[in-house]
């Protein structure tokens, strides 16, 4: 039995220790929201935060996430729910599916950036691929979201 | 006066209650059986078959016919309605249509989904809008002419109003109305203007169920492994290393089924979760019987191709006498291109759950064409299509791919065969290596000039593996459909020939966004470029005086090709990008224009090169198509087409080696990330013409923009794409 702590819920799952932690999210514990994209951690659809760290859940065995805070895109951190509603706001989503782990990535640096450059931002989401290209207004949605902490 | 249109000619049915209770409306009417049939539309006949259901808590269910992939579709086709109907959106549910004729095509592909439905769309609102006004004016027994629709009300001339959810018994009991009244164009609110997309939160709070997502009790999990080779068949495999996999719970043949559709076969591994299947899969050792397509190595191929241009070839078109231009000539221009496969590598993979029971079948799928889906299932089990019900769930994007159901039929054949409910999960390397692919091309053009630096003519010369491969085996020219974009350059050109050269298919080759006109649109737009360099003429006014007169082609087309809009998208795009005001040292433009899916695109970029890599700027696109319903959509179509087209023309290339593809995720089949974006400007040309495609017409600029702007910069051209095989990227 392996005990993952996810969105604050703890769930306990029989599974073989080497299995991803993205099969045993979406498999297993049942949550869909983190995406399967490629399965070798470069296209960055699985992402979810590892005690705050964003990881490629493809590629991390569900032994290695025991223990740990973690994250998904159904799962709730300020931040999260600020660049939720700017994707909202500036109809970012194409088809949708890469944006869970865009939102995830984006989350993560506003936690540790609160007022990132381009560059940054760059450096943050490259490892995320949209097929549909809707990377112009993903970064227009991490800008929006920072003015609005900044307004108050 | 507002138009008013006789519909009476078509059956209308009325059915009351249903679930809810409320009004539904359903016109029912003939559908278009034959494709070919399908490209001649006339417009004003069209029957389509929607559902508007009005609840008597105002709440307004509106069904959306054609599949969500990022186009946006739920959103425009059913705020059309809601507009004709006076409708207020924020009470607007948007329910999807299952697969079935009854509602008309619901092939999401060629960018038509608008073109086709619009008129059918305002038809359903007026319609409903109609019986509401009759229905209040008989419970006021006032006249129907003194009473008006407005945002989810009618009201009176005397001020009072009823919301419409409080007319939906009296409605009910209305006969379908036989002519109804459109509105004013100027009283639209939400077509032409900007929506958000319906399902906008559900994309960003994970919620939104792709065909992966869909979960049902005791589903198990299928992966599959093909034969490497296209077409190749299992000679013998050993399953006990897969069956020793923790999770897996069987492995099966699945045979090939030779149809254009039918699962390419293999053997499948059925699991507890994806990641055994996975696994299962990964075990299996399995003999081939490889086939015919084993000796397909794409660079030999291409050589060929290259061969099969440079003499005479076939011919698809002949005006004029090219031969005697040529002779006259002042000048003589000549080029060949050459572009390999791309696959589409939509973020989510092929997958579809199927759950057969006797001789039903219920289907959830990422599907663009549920019909064509159900008639492939039903086929499959032999069973009446009315047995099989395909549930269209939001698509990871499709880009062509999911038009072709194979991977359905395949989820269908394994719970057949293991009797419960499955879900076939393709892996990134299944897809990439799997595919229908876009065709591999090589074109050699030629072209005179006068002393004048007018184009007096032009040859091309093309070979491409056909799409018709796919449907007819055996088919080893380009076809009709892929010669005429070719052959109605929209060029004023007196001599023209189009010849195509032999060009035998050894993969499945299908629709990749844009189509034939990514090949055409690269090689007439460089080559245009070109021929402005050897005429020494700026590439605008060359561009522009290639394309000539204002006029208006006569073609067989519903939808006439006007030279004045394409003119106009050009300057638009220059005008935008300051095109002949000086720019910073190092960057240059370069531009690009082309007719499809009979919208009006131009394009310029801006670049550098620093250190011999390219960086892509800005992007300025136009695009002309017609009367417009959603502008956001239409902008984010532009805004990613131009990354679309730069993924193909820096990284895309998919090469065979002994029958099998080279490339495997990702991480060899490239694409544009957030660092390589360009900023893109758009502009939406307003228009009240027929409404025309917008999904991929903004693509097959991008890549011969960049290349044009590459000479300006280097005086180097390039030929050949992925720019990435030059190390330029």
């Amino acid at each position: 039995m392996i005990t993952l702590q996810i969105n604050g819920e703890k769930h306990q799952i029989d599974v073989a220790p080497e299995m991803p932690l993205l099969w045993a999210i979406r498999d297993i514990v049942g949550l869909t929201g983190t995406k399967y994209g490629c399965g070798i951690g470069v296209c960055g659809s699985c992402k979810v935060l590892l005690d705050n760290s964003p990881v490629q859940s493809c590629m991390i065995p569900v032994s290695a996430a025991e223990g740990k805070k973690i994250v998904t895109i159904e799962g709730v951190s300020e931040n999260l729910q600020l660049l939720q509603a700017s994707w909202t706001a500036l109809n970012v989503p194409q088809c949708g599916f890469c944006q869970p782990g865009q939102l995830i990535a984006a989350t993560a640096l506003l936690d540790k950036n609160s007022n990132p450059t381009d560059e940054e931002i760059n450096e943050a989401m490259i490892g995320n691929i949209c097929r549909c290209g809707t990377y112009q207004r993903i970064k227009n949605a991490i800008h929006r979201t920072v003015e609005l902490k900044n307004q108050g | 006066m507002n138009p008013i249109r006789n519909i009476s000619r078509r059956t209308f049915i009325k059915s009351v209650g249903l679930a809810s209770g409320g009004l539904i409306l359903a016109c029912n009417t003939s559908v278009f059986s034959d494709k070919e049939k399908d490209e001649n539309i006339d417009l004003a006949n069209f029957n389509p078959n929607l559902f508007v259901q009005l609840n008597s808590d105002g709440s307004l269910i509106l069904i959306a016919s054609r599949s969500e992939m990022g186009n946006g579709v739920r959103t425009s086709l059913t705020s059309v309605i809601a507009d004709e109907m006076d409708a207020d959106w924020t009470k607007v549910i948007v329910q999807q249509a299952v697969g079935d004729a009854k509602y008309g095509d619901q092939n999401t592909d060629g960018s038509r989904s608008v073109r086709y439905l619009y008129e059918p769309m305002r038809k359903m609102g007026a319609m409903a809008r109609a019986m509401l006004i009759t229905a209040a004016a008989q419970s006021w027994k006032v006249p129907v002419t003194e009473c008006t629709a407005e945002n989810h009300y009618v009201l009176h001339s005397s001020g009072k109003k009823i919301a419409y959810g409080d007319l939906v018994e009296i409605a009910k009991t209305l006969e379908v109305p036989t002519e109804i009244t459109y509105k004013n164009p100027k009283d639209f609110k939400y077509i032409g203007k900007k929506l958000r997309g319906v399902d906008v939160e559900e994309y960003a709070n994970g919620s939104a169920i792709f065909g992966l997502d869909k979960r049902l009790p005791n589903m198990k999990f299928a992966a599959m492994q093909r034969c490497p080779v296209t077409f190749g068949t299992v000679k013998s495999f050993d399953k006990t290393a897969a069956l020793k996999v923790l999770g897996v719970i069987d492995v099966i043949e699945i045979p090939r089924i030779e149809k254009p559709f039918g699962t390419l076969g293999g053997i499948a591994v059925i699991a507890s979760n994806t990641w055994a299947a996975f696994k299962g899969k990964e075990t299996l050792k399995i003999e081939w019987n490889f086939g015919d397509n084993a000796t397909y190595d794409s660079e030999k191929y291409m050589k060929q191709i290259t061969e099969n241009v440079h003499k005479q070839g076939k011919v698809g078109k002949d005006v004029g006498n090219v031969n005697k231009a040529f002779k006259n000539a002042y000048k003589i221009v000549e080029s060949t291109y050459q572009l390999p496969h791309l696959a589409h590598a939509p973020m989510e993979v092929p997958n579809a759950v199927a759950w057969v029971q006797g001789d039903s079948c219920e289907v959830w799928a990422p599907t663009q064409d549920p019909q064509s889906a159900r008639k492939e299932v039903a086929d499959y089990l032999e069973t009446p299509e009315d047995k099989v019900t395909i549930n269209v769930t939001f698509l990871g994007g499709g880009f062509g791919r999911k038009s072709k159901p194979d991977y359905v039929v395949e989820a269908v054949a394994i719970s057949k065969a293991i009797n419960a409910p499955v879900q076939i999960v393709w892996t990134r390397e299944d897809d990439i290596k799997h595919g229908y692919y876009h065709t591999v091309s090589s074109q050699y053009l030629k072209a005179s000039l006068d002393k004048q630096g007018n184009v007096t003519g032009w040859l091309n010369r093309f070979a491409l593996p056909s799409i018709a491969s796919t449907f007819s085996p055996g088919v080893d020219y380009p076809a009709g459909f892929e010669i005429s974009s070719a052959a109605n350059v929209p060029f004023d050109i007196k001599n023209m020939k189009v010849e195509v050269g032999q060009s035998p298919a050894h993969v499945r080759i299908g629709w990749l966004r844009s189509v034939i006109n990514i090949p055409h649109g690269f090689s007439q737009n460089v080559f245009a470029d070109e021929l402005a360099v050897a005429a020494g003429k700026d590439p605008l006014e060359f561009r522009l005086n290639l394309i000539g007169e204002d006029r208006i082609e006569e073609t067989e087309d519903p939808i006439k090709y006007n030279t004045a809009r394409l003119k106009n998208v050009l300057k638009l795009a220059a005008k935008n990008a300051n095109w002949g005001k000086p720019l910073p040292e190092g960057h240059a433009y370069g531009l690009s224009v082309h007719y499809s899916f009979y919208s009006y695109v131009a394009s310029v970029v801006e670049i550098s090169m620093i250190d011999n890599k390219l960086k892509v700027h800005n992007v300025y696109t136009v695009i002309d198509c017609g009367q417009t319903v959603n502008r956001d959509t239409i902008k984010a179509q532009m805004e990613g087409a131009a990354i679309f087209g730069m993924s193909l023309a820096f990284y895309g290339k998919i090469t065979s080696k002994n029958g099998a593809i080279e490339q495997s995720n990702y991480s060899d089949y490239k694409m544009i990330r957030m660092n390589e974006i360009p900023k893109v400007h758009v502009e939406i040309v307003e228009s009240t013409e027929i409404p025309t495609g917008v999904g991929e017409p903004c693509v097959p600029v991008i890549a011969p923009a960049i290349i044009n702007a590459i000479f300006k910069l280097t005086g180097k051209r390039y030929y050949n794409l992925p720019l990435s095989d030059y190390g330029l990227v």
